[in-house]
């Protein structure tokens, strides 16, 4: 039997079996348009092929990490230096994770400018959302598993600024560290969360925003949708073939920085030694690190920390619930003041990092 | 006019729901204690051995352990001996003596605080507490103050 012959009949005994057809029609069916903003269209998908690449490395990684105090450290030494391809693994696991947060930066970004949030896709904005915290949630969970000095002193401080939360803040502290300190609990905590808790939230949230993606199609800019003629090309196979040219171009960067900037390990933790000079979280935390030197100790009558991190807070909250507030994009007119706003948060936001990436302390 | 009966079905209804929420809390409230870490991890003391007479030399400072928090026990330029917690009252990171500055300084936020504890610059919203050091033949003593 040739091989169309058996991929012809594996198609229909699906078709017939699965009732496959609605699925198949929005697959077929579906166009994406084509205008001068297309390529933002490209990162949502990126970043989707960054994290499988996150899971089957993470799932290798497993095959030797021990997440204990005593063993972490030790452990991640042995795949960097004793296991064949062990070096790769670990980074291309640790620059993935990396490039996935910065595409799923511009993912956001490109969808705010654009105001692709807009009725109908409100929910989509919203698991969007929820995806990028869960994207930096992942993110600093396994910052913290190689258990080296940079890490175990950024998750200090990251944890004391969930403490620092009025009322509950003690609480989520306690919870999220596993006792009072940073500690062999809060490892057990982290991996567990890093490697199960956190993957099935953003398997689910995943899964709807796929899913709304597929049913409701791309947005098209407000300035494109009045236009006359309009271009589009068929999500398959044309969109899905240029989508896998551009998983094809990341893996091609994430090649050349894990093989020619190797994931470091850096310094075993000892608890009880000065925080060094030159401490800075992961670059994508560096901006509210960087905002955080700058709030004094004091604000009226509240803690400088508290006003900063409620700020964060608030930031958090508007970004979730934008497709509401912006009241233009949902008359479909676009405003200037949003746009500029958006255009001071990223310029901020690069400034504060770049800042913080330059800044080493001064004693 | 609004005209709901309370038929047999809305009861059912409202049961079903009320089991469903008394079953989910059956369920999560034993998920949330279970995840809270039980007590007893704190090491609570009153008092350590911090360093041995002329470990230190002047202008020069070490960090050691009081219970499970690290302290910074300081050998002034006075030669004068002081000792705080090395846990900054920002956002946790352990502090470090600055031999050049004189002062305890925060590595993470830039917090600085001098040699009484009291906060110069930064972000730090309180003082850092300090310590009674005493010696007692060759050890150093670090204990709470009352």
């Amino acid at each position: 039997m040739d091989a169309p012959k058996i991929k012809d009949r594996l198609i229909k005994w699906v078709e017939e079996n699965y009732h496959i057809e609605p699925f198949k029609d929005i697959v077929i069916k579906k166009q994406v348009p084509l205008h001068e903003y297309s390529a933002w269209y490209y990162f949502g998908g990126i970043t989707l092929f960054l994290f499988i690449i996150q899971i089957i490395t993470g799932i290798l990684l497993l095959f030797y990490y021990k997440p204990t105090e005593g063993a972490a450290f030790e452990s991640v030494r042995f795949i960097m230096t004793k296991v064949e391809f062990g070096w790769l693994i670990r980074s291309v696991h640790a620059w993935s994770a990396n490039l996935m947060i910065f595409t799923v930066f511009i993912h956001i970004f490109s969808t705010f400018f654009l105001r692709s949030y807009r009725p109908p896709r409100e929910l989509t904005w919203i698991t969007g959302v929820f995806l990028f915290f869960m994207t930096l949630g992942i993110g600093f969970t396994g910052y913290l598993l190689p258990w080296n000095e940079l890490s175990f002193f950024a998750t200090k401080v990251g944890t004391q600024i969930a403490g620092s939360v009025p009322y509950v803040g003690g609480f989520l502290r306690t919870i999220l560290r596993g006792g009072e300190e940073v500690s062999d609990a809060t490892l057990g905590r982290f991996f567990a969360c890093h490697i199960i808790v956190l993957p099935l939230c953003i398997f689910a949230v995943l899964g709807l925003h796929l899913a709304f993606v597929q049913l409701q199609g791309m947005s098209e800019p407000l300035s494109v949708k009045d236009r006359q003629e309009k271009k589009s090309i068929p999500f398959f196979p044309n969109f899905l073939l240029r989508d896998i040219l551009a998983w094809m171009l990341a893996l091609g960067v994430l090649a050349s920085l894990a093989v020619y900037l190797p994931a470091e390990l850096g310094k075993k933790v000892d608890p009880f030694v000065s925080t060094p000079a030159g401490i800075k979280p992961e670059w994508y935390f560096l901006w509210m690190f960087q905002t955080l030197k700058l709030i004094p100790s004091k604000i009226f009558i509240f803690d400088g920390e508290v006003i900063g991190i409620l700020g964060f807070g608030v930031m958090g909250f508007i970004l979730l619930i934008l497709p509401f507030i912006d009241i233009w994009s949902r008359k479909e007119k676009k405003n200037l003041f949003l746009t500029l706003l958006g255009i001071f948060m990223l310029i901020f936001m690069i400034f504060m990092t770049v800042w913080g990436l330059i800044d080493k302390g001064r004693q | 006019m609004y005209d709901k009966k309370f038929t047999r079905k809305v009861f059912l209804n409202y049961i079903i729901g009320i089991s469903s929420v008394a079953l989910f809390s059956s369920i999560a409230l034993p998920v949330l204690i279970y995840i809270t870490p039980p007590k007893g991890d704190d090491i609570d003391i009153s008092k350590v051995t911090a360093a041995k007479v002329g470990d230190l030399l002047p202008n020069s400072a070490k960090i050691f352990r009081f219970g499970n928090k690290p302290a910074i026990l300081i050998n002034t330029a006075k030669g004068i001996l002081k000792a705080f917690t090395a846990v900054c009252t920002h956002l946790n990171c352990t502090v470090q003596y600055s031999p050049e500055a004189g002062h305890i300084w925060c590595a993470c936020h830039n917090g600085r605080f001098d040699l009484n504890g009291k906060v110069i610059s930064g972000p730090p919203p309180r003082p850092l507490e300090e310590y009674n050091v005493n010696v007692a033949g060759e050890d150093i003593i670090v204990s709470k103050k009352d």
